[in-house]
């Protein structure tokens, strides 16, 4: 550890790495968080790119940014505000000028402030004169010219050494943040195994990037954070979409069925494809389909064969799925449908989060045809809300969607390992050999579930279908039949509320305000409301909702506690129509923010005492 | 034939529901060669999973008693791959018609074919929608007149042996709705074939396009006008067993057995050749100028899709330290606090 009195004690900060999409900036944060975790710090990352692989150089529309917020005290979200921002080139600068806290660290390569690249990001003069960051703490380091010259030697192309750019930069904040390069020599000696050169330039690059920290040491302050409490155990850094897959996995074997994924890429929940398509060694059949349709339809098919059966997509592909869907609904096939919501409508915003798939999921869909509908909201639970997902499908026989978000899905943060002994088992309603005759839609008295008859299982054969029928599964155009239909497939969705957990308030049990949020909008609302308790000038509540449909049963009881009720979300207020057509007693206000990004602390706070008048 | 004993006969393959197509309708018989073709695959009942999607042919799986899903329009292919290589111990069967696979299922359908996922999608061709009371199809000759089309079709029909060679498939057969014999031979083949079988069959819709397929299926001209094609036999039709089918250059010819050209000289059936050329050029036949083929015109084996998924999770889980989630939970970079 350093012993200078130039270092500064944090209890947190808030690093954010931006620079063109080519520049390596997803990988550089990413390098940053890992280390830091596996110092101790608890971490919350936030990857923040444009939809273009390679967008138009030295624009802002090209910049891509990776925000890491680390912390000695416990981290909910990425960060409002950058303590410590890398700009690769003025366009990041401009990207990000608002972002940055006043009198914040900026680290830039200078050789990247030419005059065309000055114009190109819409500056006319000095960038930093020009948006006043003058008193900021600058570290202008000539990066390019640094990196030949560290490079020089050995006998690589131009556009080899450039790419080993982010890694002076990372060098410098390494060095800025005290941290050891282990975890990024092993990470680098993995990734590029097979060309020893490569290796040798970017360990030399990354030292030559703290080395130019050091001799700079005089003067700007260095900082320290030092490792967070954290509960006993073994943890890893996780983002929501593997979090996601892996909870299915588990949720597999606790159910003891195999596990199928028909799924279509689609950007933000391709992730979850990958990561399964890659667990063979689990036994999981992963089906690249050629269309959205095809990948839930495959799904629904595994289904009927007795396998718990997921796919997996964003907005405009579960608009797709909707025709699907109502199959299942009416097959009351289990189902687990993943919705990684991103910026609509359309295409939209592919890269960016937002939550406005909460009415498509809850009712997008011909006829009656309600289904589950529960949402994960940080990138670990992800586990938990997919295993649950899995869970209440076999259990209860129906279709789930699972809403999470681009920002759960790419954000990462460490997680204490579940052991699975810890898990609770699941058992799916299967028909077994040797029961008695079966009759497709004879219900469960409590769940109103249906039993499971698989194919291949003697004696059961049987027929079901779209088409409306009677409990044996005969087609029936019967009016008071289908009434009768509609509303026990309604009723079995509601039962499902039996095993849902009451909503637990977190602050004030009562008071002036309570704070209502669903998904992935969780961290920042807690972070808020935990400051507005410390500043003790109101009562404040949180309630965060992860079972949309069914809501707990004590909702109404939570609402009736609180003077004022707040809904926030990143929609135009989906969520609180939702509440207000179910609860049409309380008078709900509402923040909305549809901007593509998640909310920042300062904007709850802001909102909760203004509607307050404080 | 002898006949042996099978765990089902045919009947019992009969469901409790009453059947409801148009009396007269080419489905009755088709149910009925498919019940045959089940009983004389000495299959267990409980192992078969008749998948449809939408249409008058897709009522199929409510008449047959064995599993069965009813599912949505065109998309019995997709739920039907996800069934087999969910469990590919099944017999899957794949109920459909030329709308429901060709118009909105195209794509699906075109896609099982290339992956080969071992399915046997029966395609019933009527040339026109039923369920919907006649309206033209992807398969309608050009210039049909029917509701939607009232000035006759202006677009090109699909002719599904060649869609089924253009989308890489191994199995393709014709047969007709009212020949019983061969059509329940061709349906055990397509089962007996490891990978998408597909087998079109001229199906006649008694109510909006009676006849369709009367020129060739006709009792009075149906051998003069149809070529049944039997691997490795010499290619050959007529009442008279009189013509046959030799190589004009690159062309097929229709050629009477007379004047020194015998038997020898026509072309030999071999389905189970890989190069698509011939069977493109047998499947695309359309009387007047040739006789329709009928039978197995293509059937080259190939490895299936679901028993690569099978292989390779066996491969994968023999190598990888990971056996279960809890291994998995703990793999790569981890820490403990204390
Ligand atoms: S409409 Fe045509 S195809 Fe449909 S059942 Fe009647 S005859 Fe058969």
């Amino acid at each position: 550890m350093r012993n200078s009195d130039n270092v500064i004690e944090r209890e947190e900060m808030v690093i954010r790495f931006s620079g063109d999409s080519g520049d390596g900036m997803q990988l550089t944060g990413t390098l940053f968080s890992n280390t830091s975790a596996l110092f101790g710090n608890d971490i919350s990352t936030f990857p923040d790119y444009p939809a273009e692989i390679r967008a138009p150089q030295g624009t802002v529309g090209g910049i891509s940014g990776f925000q890491v917020h680390v912390g000695h005290s416990e981290i909910f979200t990425p960060g409002d505000l950058a303590d410590v921002l890398v700009a690769m080139n003025p366009a990041a600068i401009k990207a990000n000028s608002k972002l940055i806290r006043q009198g914040g660290t900026i680290i830039i390569d200078e050789d990247n402030f030419t005059e065309k690249n000055i114009t190109k990001a819409g500056y006319t003069s000095d960038p930093v004169k020009e948006d006043k960051l003058e008193d900021y703490n600058i570290i202008a380091a000539p990066i390019s010219t640094l990196v030949k010259e560290a490079l020089k030697d050995f006998g690589l192309d131009p556009k080899t050494v450039m790419r080993t750019k982010n890694m002076f930069a990372l060098g410098i904040v390494y060095w800025l943040f005290d941290r050891e390069l282990k975890y990024t020599r092993s990470f680098i000696e993995k990734k590029f195994s097979l060309r020893p050169e490569i290796i040798r330039a970017n360990m030399e690059v990354l030292n030559a990037g703290y080395n130019y920290g050091e001799t700079i040491e005089a003067l700007t302050p260095t900082y320290r954070v030092s490792p967070a409490k954290i509960d006993k155990g073994t943890y890893r850094n996780i983002n929501g979409n593997t979090s996601t897959a892996w909870g299915l996995l588990a949720a597999a074997e606790k159910a003891n069925l195999e596990l199928f994924i028909g799924s279509y890429p689609i950007t933000p929940a391709t992730g979850i494809l990958e990561e399964l398509a890659a667990r063979k060694d689990l036994g999981v059949k992963s089906f690249q389909a050629e269309d959205e349709i095809a990948g839930i339809c495959t799904a629904i098919g595994a289904s009927f064969a007795g396998r718990l059966a997921v796919t997996t997509t964003s907005g405009p592909g579960l608009a797709l799925k909707a025709e699907a869907l109502g199959l299942a609904v009416m097959t009351e096939l289990p189902l687990v449908v993943i919705n990684v919501q991103r910026g609509g409508p359309s295409t939209g915003l592919p890269t960016k989060t937002e939550q406005s798939d909460l009415m498509q999921a809850l009712y997008g869909r011909n006829g009656e045809s309600p289904v589950v509908v529960i949402a994960a909201s940080t990138p670990s639970n992800c586990f938990k809300f997919a295993f649950e997902a899995a869970r209440i499908a076999v259990e209860h026989m129906v279709p789930v969607i699972l809403l999470t978000d681009g920002f759960l899905a790419n954000g990462t943060e460490p997680w204490r390992i579940p052991s699975m002994a810890d898990l609770p088992d699941i058992n799916p309603p299967l028909a077994i050999e040797g029961d008695t005759d079966y009759i497709p839609y004879k219900r469960d008295e409590k769940l109103l579930n249906r039993k499971w008859a698989i194919p291949g299982t003697r004696g059961f054969e049987h027929r079901i279908g779209g088409l409306e029928k009677t409990i044996n599964g005969t087609v029936s155009y019967v009016p008071e039949n289908h009434e009768y239909m509609v509303k026990i497939r309604a009723e079995k969705v509601a039962r499902v509320v039996t095993k849902v957990p009451d909503m637990k308030v977190y602050g004030a049990g009562e008071g002036d305000i309570l704070v209502i949020g669903w998904g992935g909008t969780y961290g920042h609302l807690l972070t808020a409301v935990r400051e507005i308790i410390d500043d003790g000038l109101i009562e404040v509540g949180f309630a965060h909702f992860n079972y949309i449909n069914p809501l707990p049963s004590n909702t109404a009881k939570v609402f009736s506690c609180f003077k004022m009720l707040l809904v926030a979300e990143l929609n135009s207020g989906q969520f609180v129509n939702y509440l207000r057509m179910n609860f049409q007693e309380f008078n709900f206000q509402q923040i909305n923010k549809v901007q593509g990004l998640p909310f920042t602390v300062a904007e709850i706070k802001d909102k909760c005492y203004k509607i307050v008048e404080i | 034939m002898v006949e042996i004993e099978t765990l089902h006969s045919p009947k019992d393959f009969k469901s409790d529901q009453e059947v409801r197509w148009c009396p007269g309708c080419g489905d009755h018989a088709i149910l009925s060669s498919i019940m045959r073709a089940l009983s004389a695959l000495n299959i267990p009942k409980e192992k078969f999973a008749f998948i449809s999607g939408i249409g008058c042919s897709s009522r199929f799986p409510y008449y047959i008693d064995t599993y069965g899903f009813h599912s949505i329009h065109g998309r019995a292919a997709a739920i039907a791959s996800g069934v087999k290589v969910a469990n590919p111990d099944l017999s899957v069967w794949e109920i459909t018609g030329d709308g429901d696979a060709l118009a909105i299922g195209g794509n699906h359908f075109i896609h099982a074919v290339r992956r080969n996922i071992d399915i046997n999608i029966i395609l019933f061709n009527n040339e026109i929608y039923g369920l919907t009371k006649g309206q033209y199809s992807p398969t309608s000759a050009k210039g049909l007149v029917t509701k939607t089309s009232p000035y006759g079709t202006i677009e090109e029909p699909f002719q599904p042996g060649e869609l089924v060679v253009g989308a890489k498939g191994k199995f393709f057969a014709r047969t007709l709705d009212s020949n019983i014999k061969l059509s329940t031979e061709i349906y055990m083949e397509a089962a007996r074939h490891d990978g998408t079988s597909v087998v079109e069959v001229l199906q006649n819709c008694i109510i909006f396009n009676d006849g369709i397929h009367a020129a060739i299926s006709d009792k009075a001209h149906r051998d003069d006008r149809t070529i049944i094609l039997r691997q490795g036999e010499p290619m050959m039709f007529g009442k008279n067993s009189d013509k046959g089918l030799v190589l004009d250059g690159l062309k097929l010819k229709v050629v009477k057995l007379a004047n020194g050209i015998s038997e020898k000289d026509l072309l030999v059936h071999d389905a189970e050749e890989n190069n698509p050329g011939m069977h493109t050029m047998l499947a695309n036949m359309r009387y007047p100028g040739f006789p329709v083929a009928l039978g197995v015109i293509r059937a080259v084996s190939a490895p299936t899709y679901d028993m690569a998924v099978s292989g390779q999770i066996a491969k994968v889980k023999k190598s990888s330290e990971i056996k279960c989630v809890d291994d998995l939970l703990r793999s790569g970079s981890t820490w403990e606090a204390k």
